[in-house]
């Protein structure tokens, strides 16, 4: 454990002294905390929605049931809003973990770690753990911050949806899981790659079904509902046992060595 | 302290290193010559247990290569051939991982004890980027010492260095050497080789041949002697070729040259014969190939 915080405790002064993973780490939670509260004041309303919001949005109906409208309105936002965040956990991680692989294959400082005693699951989980981390802590703070904020500014019993047990398992369970699916795709990736960059844009990939689901979701194509969550958990849970076995069968020095150049 | 057999590598088809087979003293500082390509670099990730060996048998500080894995990154220190430092990090916190991950008990004091022996003590506090070249090199040095391993491997440690900064490199190996550790020298520079080593392997792919710097000499070229005369070396050839110990004789200007075996016996009885022949000598000298003759021949024979 002492070797795996020495790593981790490295790659975040290496890594964050880069003032773009910095800013991307920083930037992205605070632009998610402040979109809904800037709508929210600016309208005075978190949904500036009118009569016609259930003809324009047909997921509106579900989601809402027998809420009046105008409370319905800043449901349907507040879910929309709240799903953003899920794109932390895969942003973040991402981002550090392309950084942190990359730079250690341009200063060619592989070699010289390699030949300590440090065992490559230990590298590894170092290396995953400094991603995972900040992306984790980031996600659930600035998702408190945000359900803060919304207690000022929405109405009480839409407020209220915001406690579900749904958001609960969205954001403590899936947040993190799709954490380790990211930062194990995201070393996967790095280790193959040369420019930092493309790493981060190939894994950010994994946004994708988050932001297909916020989006299906908002033209009524599905509900994501608490069903919907424990499944996507599940579903996570599986390829992430599965990745990380792999990759821990797959890494062994002379391939972390070699390949990753 | 190390030991290999039949050692060998193979990178999907072609032969990096093959069949290696060398013994290495405890204390001994063992020079690893070989051109560019010739597998010098791969031996030495062999030898640290950085990658499996192909075929053969390794034993480095007592641990066999492939078994004892572990207990071979805890006992040998290597420079990598590339630095390697973490060059947004200061000087201090680079040697500070690594101490950890060596697991030297006493952290703080080995990375101060390090810093002051090779002079970065002042500059601890800055970034490794900043660092010139040999101070790079200084510092990777102390990251390879800190854990006081016993054997310890140099991959080419004064490549790229001026030539300032690779006496200080080199007066530095000298002085571990001082202490016993055990050196594992790769190079290209002979002058090098020949200073600081008890013993020189030639490696191309294959060991070539393995012998201290002037028992390489002898291989190759026997003993020398030169008779500098003051006029033609030609009327006393011939008697010279006939005595039974001298093995060649040659003569160019005004000088003979002759290859035996034990000059140290046998050179009083052959300034006695020429200057009873009547040869005007002028001086007397051991003929010297510097190693760099040595080598190519050795090399350039594959
Ligand atoms: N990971 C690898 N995959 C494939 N081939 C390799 C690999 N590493 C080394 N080789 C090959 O093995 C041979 C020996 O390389 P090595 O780096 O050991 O040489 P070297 O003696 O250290 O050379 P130099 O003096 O240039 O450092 C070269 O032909 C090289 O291309
Ligand atoms: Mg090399």
């Amino acid at each position: 454990m002492y070797k795996v915080q020495t790593i981790i405790l490295k790659e975040w002064s290496e890594v964050f002294k880069n003032r773009l993973v910095f800013f991307s780490v920083a930037f992205l939670p605070l632009l998610f905390i402040a979109l809904p509260v800037i709508t929210t004041l600016a309208t005075g309303d978190i949904g500036a929605g009118g009569p016609e919001f259930e003809e324009e949005f047909p997921a509106a109906d579900v989601l809402c049931q027998n809420l009046e409208a105008a409370v319905c309105v800043e449901v349907y936002f507040l879910n929309l809003y709240g799903f953003m965040f899920m794109i932390l956990p895969v942003a973040i991680p991402v981002t550090i973990a392309a950084y942190s692989i990359v730079g250690e294959k341009t200063t060619r400082s592989l070699e010289p770690l390699l030949a300590t005693p440090i065992t490559t699951t230990e590298l590894l989980a170092g290396k995953a753990l400094a991603a995972i981390i900040p992306a984790i802590a980031a996600t659930w703070i600035s998702f408190g911050i945000f359900v803060i904020a919304m207690y000022f500014l929405v109405s009480n019993t839409a407020f209220q949806y915001l406690l579900d047990p749904l958001w609960i398992l969205a954001i403590f369970v899936v947040g993190p899981l799709l954490t380790l699916l990211a930062v194990t795709i995201a070393i996967m990736i790095s280790s193959r790659v040369s420019d930092p960059r493309v790493a981060e844009q190939i894994s950010m990939l994994i946004i994708l079904p988050i932001v297909l689901g916020v989006v299906g979701q908002s033209v009524g194509l599905l509900l994501i509902d608490r069903q919907f969550v424990l499944l996507v958990a599940l579903v996570v849970l599986i390829i992430d046992v599965a990745l990380v076995y792999v990759g821990i069968q797959a890494f062994e020095r002379e391939t972390i060595l070699t390949r990753w150049k | 302290m190390i030991k290999t057999i039949n050692l060998s590598k193979n990178f999907n088809g072609t032969t990096a290193v093959d069949r290696l087979t060398l013994e290495i003293n405890s204390g001994e500082v063992f020079g690893f010559l070989g051109p560019n390509g010739a597998g010098k670099t791969t031996t030495v990730r062999m030898l640290t247990s950085l990658i499996a060996p192909s075929a053969g048998t390794a034993e480095v500080a007592g641990f066999r290569v492939g078994e004892a894995d572990q207990q071979i990154r805890r006992h040998v220190g290597i420079l990598t051939e590339a630095p390697g430092l973490y060059e947004r990090l200061s000087a201090e916190r680079n040697l500070q991982i690594y101490a950890r991950l060596y697991e030297v008990p006493e952290v703080d004091g080995q990375v101060e004890r390090y810093l002051r022996l090779l002079g970065l003590w002042e500059r601890r506090k800055d970034a490794a980027g900043t660092f010139s070249k040999g101070m790079k090199q200084k510092l990777s040095i102390a990251r390879a010492l800190l854990h006081e391993p016993r054997v310890l491997f140099l991959d080419e440690p004064t490549a790229g260095l001026d030539p300032e900064a690779a006496k200080l490199v080199r007066d530095f190996v000298a002085e571990l050497r001082k202490q016993g550790r055990t050196i594992f020298l790769c190079t290209h520079n002979l002058d090098e080789a020949e200073r600081l080593c008890d013993r020189i392997a030639v490696f191309n792919q294959k060991l070539l041949s393995v012998d201290t710097p002037s028992g390489l000499r002898r291989q190759i070229y026997g003993r020398q002697i030169v008779f500098h005369l003051a006029d033609s070396p030609e009327p006393y050839v011939s008697a010279i070729a006939s005595l039974n110990y001298v093995k060649k004789v040659e003569a160019i200007d005004n000088k003979l040259l002759l290859s035996l075996d034990d000059p140290e016996r046998y050179n009083p009885d052959l300034i006695r014969q020429l200057v009873s022949a009547g040869a005007n000598i002028q001086f007397v000298g051991e003929l010297r190939h510097s190693l760099e003759d040595i080598y190519l021949q050795l090399v350039g024979h594959v």
